[in-house]
């Protein structure tokens, strides 16, 4: 009998050409997804070495993170200089041949809310996008990780990448998750358990019931945030959940060849046996809706919690970053969260803009309204997303409330020239990173899930969902 | 690529943990559709007191005078985490660093820093700090995985064999791979009748 197998020894094996030097290989790379803040360099540095795209069939392009996001835009950026970026994509990707979900597009949106809701992710498929959080698509059991350009270059131009096999490590999540806490509590626990550093180089492998309970689309939210613990990427054994999401969408397989592909999938899960480098098992019950205190995401604590003074975080923190982060953020050990007074509130980005994170907002958002002095805004993950929710009256209930309601794409998660939030203005963010004006100059992000910026956004500071939930 | 064999140079301490690229290089700064035209902004949110004027900021480590000129840079955990975006590699390179020294590396970085001809080696804490405390020029030696502290004191790193010969010889990864095409083509062949999903 063979030895038990990982699913990334299964994925690996699946794609290995050749193997290489040391541990490095060969591996074939099914699908690449371009942008506009790197699409055009990418493609003009190819173009110039006379190199073509192998298989422009299996290359993909979109406009999402320079892209304006307010209503009526046109390729016009508040950035000063994005309009270059977005003509110069399309140029590009028209020369090369590969699909571009263009401005004006309905399929238009953020990369890793548009590569599932397309089909173009598919389960045991490698994928590359110069794009840190493509960890995202791994939720659907594809080996998706972020590169640089020039990886990218490389796949488009050879069809494989030069890369040694990242070593597993299992993220076991048992239990039930208690009402109000969600994929986004999940990945913050982990991050202040396990610090930044702490997926190394590796894939996590999310396994466990709390994880099989999960939508698709709070899969994607976890293994979304498993770049901000320096993995490799994340990824999740594919299940009928996964192969329900998928079935009928524009670029997944059909007919017979679907049913044929789906045997298939069914083979892709570790084995009984198999041997992770590192494992980590936690019970979903123990987690609370988390929020982030400093500027790194594993600076994060239940919104029942105040700041944490130094020796409760010194195992994943220097006595200087922590003092650091302290002042930057402009608060005190042992305030209580709830006390930390807001001027925005941002819901949007690959990590939670999709339709079951606007319905979850809305439930709160539902005959309330924004704080007087909070300036909200919810930015839908795709024009898809957006279409769906409008359809649902979504749409009603966040502008009723006060919020702002955008176009969708990459918007204020971070701060490209263009839109920001205020100097040291404090911000509750729905999305990945807290770093050091990543939102705008001197910006103070707060990391949380959707439902907790929506009800920050009414309380006016940082609030716990639940308190809101219940009234 | 431009090969990296041996390195003599300033060494630039900035011994934080988890310095991100948007540190590195903020997206603000990325205004053209190039490799190029970065260094001004290398660092730009901690380099300068006003970003707009480019006033340099007297205290930040790399408008010191003993660090003029630095060519080698030293870093904390988890170096080079945060966004994929190469610029901060070509940003690192433009302004004249040839290496950045950390006790860990951000997996996109690091192999960022590969394909640019950036020499990124991993080496304990504490050996960065002495070097950081040790004034005077440092040495690397990369086919000797060995760096070499003013003092004298030495430590070894160790790197990705394939890393390794690629910044030596200054490869270009794309020729390499092109010369196995062949290979390539003859497993896609094989794989579509496989996985006939993975092909549109």
């Amino acid at each position: 009998m063979a030895a038990p197998q990982t699913l990334i020894d299964k994925i690996w094996d699946q794609h290995l050409i050749a193997p290489l030097q040391g541990p490095d290989a060969l591996v074939l790379i099914d699908r690449v997804w371009l942008h506009e803040r790197t699409g055009a360099v990418a493609l003009q540095s190819l173009k110039s070495a006379g190199r073509p795209v192998l298989a422009p069939a299996q290359a993909f392009c979109t406009m999402d993170h320079i892209v304006d996001t307010r209503p009526g835009r046109t390729d016009a950026t508040l950035m000063p200089t994005g309009a270059a970026f977005i003509t110069a994509t399309r140029q590009a990707a028209l020369e090369a041949g590969i699909t571009l979900f263009d401005l004006g597009d309905p399929r238009q949106g953020i990369t890793h809310v548009i590569s599932p809701e397309q089909g173009v992710v598919l389960p045991g498929l490698t994928l590359i996008c110069p794009d840190s959080h493509t960890s995202t698509q791994g939720a659907l059991g594809a080996l998706a990780w972020g590169v640089g350009s020039s990886e990218a270059e490389h796949a488009l131009a050879t069809g494989a990448l030069r890369v040694a096999k990242p070593k597993a490590m299992r993220v076991t999540v048992n239990g039930e998750l208690s009402p109000g806490v969600t994929a986004k509590d999940l990945a913050l626990h982990l991050l202040a358990a396990l610090s930044s550093g702490g997926g190394a180089g590796r894939v996590i492998e999310y396994a466990g019931s709390a994880i099989r309970a999960l939508s698709v689309e709070s899969r994607m939210t976890l293994c979304n945030m498993g770049t901000e613990l320096a993995a490799f990427s994340a990824i999740i054994a594919p299940d009928e959940a996964t192969f329900d999401y998928l079935k009928g969408r524009p670029f997944a397989p059909a007919g017979a060849a679907w049913d044929r592909a789906v045997a298939h999938w069914r083979t892709l899960f570790s084995d009984e046996g198999a041997t992770f480098d590192a494992d980590y098992t936690f019970d979903a019950g123990d987690v609370a809706p988390m929020v982030t205190w400093g500027v790194s995401p594993q600076h994060a604590e239940p919104i029942t919690g105040a700041v944490p003074a130094f020796d409760t975080v010194a195992h994943r923190d220097t006595r200087q970053s922590y003092d650091r982060a302290l002042s930057y953020m402009d608060i005190e050990p042992g305030t209580p969260l709830t006390d930390l007074q807001i001027d925005a509130a941002f819901i949007g980005s690959c990590t939670n803009a999709r339709l079951s994170d606007l319905r979850r907002s809305a439930a709160i958002l539902k005959g309330r309204r924004v704080a007087p002095g909070v300036r909200a805004i919810c930015v839908p993950g795709s024009s898809a997303v957006k279409r769906e929710a409008e359809a649902e009256g979504l749409d009603r209930v966040f502008l009723d409330a006060g919020f702002e309601w955008r176009e969708a794409g990459c918007s204020m998660c971070f701060f490209a020239g263009g839109e920001s939030f205020g100097r040291q203005e404090r911000v509750v963010s729905s999305t990945n990173r807290n770093f050091e004006s990543r939102q705008g100059p001197q910006t103070r992000t707060h990391l949380a899930s959707p439902e907790t910026v929506a009800a920050s956004a009414i309380a006016g500071r940082l609030a716990d969902p639940r308190s809101l939930a219940a009234i | 690529m431009r090969a990296f064999t041996t390195l003599t140079g300033i060494a630039a301490p900035l011994i934080r943990p988890n310095v991100d690229t948007d540190a590195i290089i903020p997206s603000r700064e990325m205004k053209g559709v190039s490799k190029s035209g970065l260094a001004d902004g290398l660092f730009a949110g901690w380099r300068y007191l006003n970003e707009r004027e480019r006033i340099p900021d007297p205290n930040f480590v790399l408008n010191q005078p003993a660090y003029a000129g630095a060519s080698i840079l030293l870093g904390g955990e988890n170096f080079g985490c945060g966004s994929s975006r190469e610029h901060a590699v070509w940003a690192l390179a433009e302004y004249g660093f040839r290496a950045v020294l950390a006790p860990s590396f951000a997996p996109i970085f690091e192999n960022n820093c590969f394909r640019n001809g950036v020499l990124a080696a991993r080496l304990s804490a504490e050996f960065i700090d002495h070097v950081a405390t040790s004034a005077g020029p440092v040495s690397i030696d990369l086919p000797a995985q060995e760096v070499k502290a003013h003092d004298g004191t030495t430590a070894r790193f160790d790197i990705n064999l394939e890393a390794k010969e690629m910044l030596v010889r200054g490869l270009d990864a794309i020729a390499l791979t092109l010369t196995m095409s062949d290979a390539i083509a003859a497993f896609r062949d094989r794989d579509r009748s496989l996985r006939p999903w993975a092909y549109l």
